[in-house]
């Protein structure tokens, strides 16, 4: 049951967006986030779409395991569009007894539901297509030039890579140490909150034990392979930008000059 | 009457998936009541998908188990129960402990059965004597005691329940042969005196043979065959085939057998091997080569 975690998954695959060098991914995705909220009017979010939809087409990622992913966020989705619905003030559509419904708070409502799901299927885009190590890769050389302030870019990436690599191990432990517990009779299933949360004492301890014995053994490992930190380190999968990092970065200049121009002149913004 | 039965038991991983993985397919035995079972495999073979179906840890995909001939998940409120009756000792079962004191950790399980505080301590004292941990060690914190203590005292938490079947898996994996032995003849000392059964699981033919009144041995998702120690390892090819070995001895009085000496070749521990070759050299009936 807890091996059902799609959320933050890898697809692997040869797509071009695969190809694509993560520096370029990462930033192309917090530059789509940022244009998503500059974004307003109907022709400017019809451009996100396009951009978005001719990103998960190029990748040949299944639509339907990208919806999947939204399933855990369905009751965020609701919430908002229900807030959003309620309260925002403006032209009467309609009311019954003291829920009032705006145009205003119509269209907002609509917006911003279609502004989450853009958000979210956008950078479940990244993490589908990037598997965790490059990822890390493309943060750490990212964050190479703050090294000047003393941001340890190297230690940091190096932590995410662990922490990433180490989730699995951790599930199975997880399922080990229930299950041994469960068979001196302990009861993770009933009860009330507090009783709940005492249950997992017998699950916590020995799962935090066995993770400081196995972070320990894991610097050993490290130091026996000489490992002592970022300087001077060279890699084995040089990152380099290629012909697919142009095509993405041009593909959304044009994304940013059409959302630029529609809010300028106001296309498609209905008010 | 057989205190623990399964009938064509079945399970599928990730049934529907495409990681679909069939680990046990319609596996049948039994265990007698105080019967000192060994279960043999190689890994992958289903022995630890088989053991925690044994109490309950596990829902078949198809079959059923039987405890004291009723089914297990007949009603869904007895399978905790069962759980303190077939009592499950994990592979590594150390790392389970999680108690400020090790008497607390042993008292985990009786605990959990909802026992009283004198009973409590009652248990928790025999399950320790019975595991070799002496009673000054009970006030200790589990951590600050060595590997094999650790383990000990692990073995007497499930103890502590009294179990009518006691299933181990592995239990001494990764201890030297002194800490092997001792846990073994411990097991075996508990089973004598308690009449409980025991279910071995292990890698280690020679265990199986020393400990075992019958072997049960899977290999790939089946059961592959059972019997006497003495049945199974005359059929030294067969589990050959399934790449597990015969026990040191045996495989001397075979080739012995070979060399036409006239001894036994299913002799699977060394006290009887001795047994027969004294005989033979003492009434050289059979003809010793000169050796």
């Amino acid at each position: 049951m807890l091996r059902d975690i799609t959320l933050g998954q890898y697809f692997p695959g040869h797509s071009p967006v695969h190809r694509m060098d993560p520096r370029t991914k990462i930033l192309l995705t917090i530059g789509y986030i940022v244009v998503l909220f500059i974004a307003e009017g109907v022709a400017a979010y019809a451009a996100v779409l396009v951009f978005l939809g001719t990103a998960m087409v190029v990748s040949r990622i299944n639509p339907k395991v990208a919806m999947k992913g939204m399933k855990p966020l369905i009751f965020v989705i609701v919430v908002t569009a229900i807030l959003n619905l309620f309260y925002t003030q403006g032209d009467e559509l309609f009311s019954f007894w003291i829920f009032t419904i705006t145009k205003q708070g119509l269209v907002t409502a609509i917006f911003m539901v279609v502004r989450i799901i853009l958000l979210i299927t956008g950078t479940f885009l990244l993490t589908y297509t990037t598997s965790p190590i490059l990822l890390t890769d493309g943060i750490e050389r990212l964050l190479t030039p703050l090294k000047r302030i003393k941001v340890p870019a190297h230690e940091l990436a190096m932590m995410m890579t662990i922490a990433l690599r180490f989730i699995p191990t951790l599930i199975e432990e997880t399922d080990k140490i229930m299950s041994a517990q469960k068979a001196r009779g302990a009861d993770f299933e009933s009860g009330n909150i507090f009783q709940r949360a005492k249950a997992l004492v017998p699950l916590l301890v020995p799962l935090f034990i066995s993770a400081f014995r196995r972070a320990d053994e894991l610097a050993v490992a490290m130091e026996c392979r000489c490992y002592r930190g970022g300087e001077g380190r060279t890699r084995l999968r040089v990152l380099r930008f290629s012909r697919v990092d142009a095509y993405g970065a041009a593909a959304f200049v044009l994304l940013v000059a059409a959302v630029v121009l529609f809010d300028l002149f106001g296309i498609g913004v209905i008010s | 009457m057989s205190i623990l039965r399964c009938e064509n038991l079945t399970h599928i991983y990730g049934k529907g998936t495409p990681f679909e993985h069939v680990a046990l397919d319609s596996v049948s035995f039994a265990m007698e009541r105080g019967e000192f079972v060994a279960l043999i495999g190689h890994t992958g073979s289903g022995k630890s998908t088989l053991i925690q179906h044994l109490n309950g840890l596990l829902k078949p995909d198809g079959g059923a188990v039987y405890f004291d001939e009723k089914n297990i998940w007949d009603e869904k409120s007895d399978v905790r129960k069962v759980r303190f009756k077939v009592g499950l000792v994990f592979q590594y079962p150390e790392y389970q402990l999680f108690e400020e004191t090790v008497g607390k950790d042993i008292a985990f399980g009786p605990k959990n059965m909802g026992l009283a505080e004198d009973e409590l301590k009652e248990r928790v004292r025999e399950a320790a004597s019975f595991v070799g941990i002496d009673e000054e060690l009970l006030e200790k914190s589990p951590f600050e005691l060595s590997g094999g203590q650790r383990r000990r005292v692990a073995i007497a938490g499930i103890i502590a329940m009294r179990p009518e079947a006691l299933i181990l898996d592995e239990p001494t994996a990764g201890l030297d042969p002194r800490g092997r032995d001792e846990i073994l003849s411990r097991i075996a000392e508990y089973r004598s005196n308690t009449g409980s059964a025991v279910l071995l699981v292990t890698h280690s033919m020679e265990d199986a043979a020393r400990y075992a009144e019958r072997l049960v041995v899977m290999n790939g998702a089946h059961v592959f065959m059972q019997g006497t120690p003495a049945e199974v390892f005359s059929r030294a090819e067969e589990l050959q085939s399934a790449g597990l070995a015969v026990p040191q001895i045996t495989r001397v009085c075979m080739r012995l057998r070979e060399l036409g000496v006239d001894i036994d070749p299913a002799t699977y521990t060394v006290e009887e091997a001795v047994r027969q070759l004294t005989r033979l050299k003492n009434g050289a009936a059979g003809g010793v080569p000169n050796a």
